[in-house]
């Protein structure tokens, strides 16, 4: 039997959740997304909490399954949990806790509240003399609504956290008139870049660009 | 100095020793900080006018293992960002502490955007949250020092107005001042001075309440007078803490008036004093609702 490609198994990993079908679209939206990020990041499955690791917070708590199949394929927890998924005596919520699931940086599900955190993750690095350590968080386009978000963006503009990566999956969910993402950002001293969002070497070359200001992929699903 | 000034003071004194404290503002008391952020700027963050981003950055901050501070005023760091602090300090886990200036009608001529008579009870219904309410400038300091690491979100609110003097407080934040017979006081923060007045020729125990959430049960109970009337005054919203006492006092009959700042927005502008006078919250207009309690 041939073996199963890493996408295979991250399928195969997903169709064993049942019950979200609300959050469908925003999981697999997301999945390319995040399963380059695991092939960038520098972590340790088997010390989730490793001090020199990289950060990524999923601050579009939504659809958190391609994030949970992401985690249990890399080896963060074993993937018969995902069969779990929403039920009683799983760890896997409809949106992810971090003091339940190994691997996860921060609870997320209320939206807007992820890029603050991301910003103040990043400062603390820089305080402990860490900032070659990378702090990645994941918003979506319609999550850009929330006005946190935008504080966030000026603020982290303005102190060039170059540490940061705002990684935008835009599959052209929201309801208000974004226009360019990538030109908003921008504006507000960003080094952003809209990539397709499909496409893995192009977000592998988003996630490894460095700037002296934070830097943002725009992933268009 | 004032507790807001001492708090200030105390803020910059935990984070020059502890390399652990990390100071997030809001463009507000930077005066006051500018210690820190010479200190170490790198854990001294002016985020600027953005108060649901404050408290996002200071649980960023948290997460890494930092203590963090924040401070602005009361309305814009209780009210604007109440679900940033549920979500990001409560249901994470995580600790830190957050220090208001502007309690209730303090700023009396500002109008209802800067009165905040409902911080301790909107912050109380988040789990895990301490909530604490000094009653004067030294009081203020210590409790900085004793709980900025204490591992839970906790809400500091400093007054301009203040008590005649400092009480050596009890560890849980319920403290005895005087017992007596014939009912029991829980007289909270900057309130305890014009409630003693108020009791004047009174034989009542008389309970110093600066920890508002959790109210210490085990003390309320154990020291609360043998009568069953009891008189709460706090300078919060009627109500807020009326149902935490009840709950401490549930094994005995209790008859309970509560005093507190009615909830209404005031449309007068004037002082703290003003305000004390038309809200029937000064001594004189405490003192007649106890005796018409009492019969």
């Amino acid at each position: 039997m041939e073996t199963m490609t890493a996408r295979e198994e991250l399928l195969e990993l997903i169709s064993h959740a049942r019950g979200d079908e609300k959050h469908d679209a925003s999981s697999f939206s997301t999945l390319d997304a995040i399963q380059v990020l695991y092939e960038v990041m520098n972590v340790d499955p088997a010390s989730p909490g490793w001090q020199d690791r990289d950060r990524f917070l999923l601050s579009k708590g939504h659809g958190p399954l391609a994030y949970y199949a992401v985690l249990a394929h890399n080896g963060f927890f074993d993937g018969d949990e995902l069969a779990r998924f929403m039920s009683w005596n799983g760890i896997l919520g409809a949106h992810p806790d971090r003091l339940q699931v190994p691997g996860v940086e921060a609870s997320t599900g209320s939206l807007g509240h992820g890029l603050p955190m991301a910003v103040g993750v990043a400062y603390a690095l820089r305080a402990r003399r860490r900032e070659t350590q990378r702090v990645f968080v994941l918003t979506g386009d319609a999550e850009l609504n929330e006005g946190s978000n935008w504080e966030a963006i000026i603020h982290a503009g303005s102190a060039r956290l170059s540490n940061l990566t705002l990684i935008v999956v835009d599959n052209r969910s929201s309801n208000v008139d974004l226009g360019e993402i990538a030109a908003k950002l921008r504006a507000f001293a960003w080094d952003a870049v809209p990539v397709d969002g499909r496409d893995h070497d192009a977000l592998r070359a988003g996630y490894t660009r460095r700037a002296d200001g934070p830097t943002a992929v725009v992933a268009v699903v | 100095m004032t507790m807001r000034e001492e708090s200030m003071a105390a803020v910059v004194d935990v984070f020059e020793r502890d390399d652990d404290v990390a100071l997030v503002m809001a463009d507000i008391s930077l005066d006051y900080l500018r210690p820190a952020v010479e200190h170490d700027p790198r854990r001294a963050i002016n985020v600027g006018i953005m108060e649901q981003s404050a408290v996002g950055v200071a649980a960023g901050f948290a997460l890494e293992g930092y203590h963090p501070i924040v401070h602005t005023l009361a309305p814009f760091l209780a009210e604007r960002p109440l679900e940033q602090i549920k979500v990001d300090f409560g249901y994470q886990g995580l600790g830190g502490l957050f220090i208001s200036a502007g309690a209730s009608y303090d700023y009396g001529e500002s109008g209802g955007t800067h009165h905040a008579g409902g911080d301790v009870q909107a912050l109380g219904s988040i789990p895990r949250i301490e909530v604490l309410v000094p009653g004067s400038p030294a009081e203020a300091g210590q409790l900085v020092r004793s709980t900025y690491a204490n591992g839970r979100p906790t809400y500091l609110r400093t007054s301009t107005v203040e008590n005649d003097e400092a009480v050596e407080l009890a560890p849980g934040g319920l403290t005895v001042v005087r017992r007596g017979t014939e009912l029991t006081v829980i007289a909270a923060g900057p309130f305890l001075s014009r409630t003693l007045a108020a009791l004047d020729g009174i034989d009542a125990t008389v309970l110093y309440a600066t920890t508002l959430v959790p109210l210490d049960p085990e003390t309320l109970a154990r020291e609360a007078a043998p009568a069953h009337e009891v008189v709460l005054v706090e300078p919060v919203y009627e109500g807020t803490t009326a149902g935490q006492v009840a709950a401490a006092l549930a094994h005995r009959p209790t008859r309970l008036l509560s005093i507190g700042v009615p909830r209404r927005f005031l449309k007068r502008y004037g002082t703290a004093e003003q305000h004390d006078a038309e809200l029937g919250l000064d001594a004189g207009a405490i003192r007649e609702r106890i005796r018409a309690f009492l019969g």
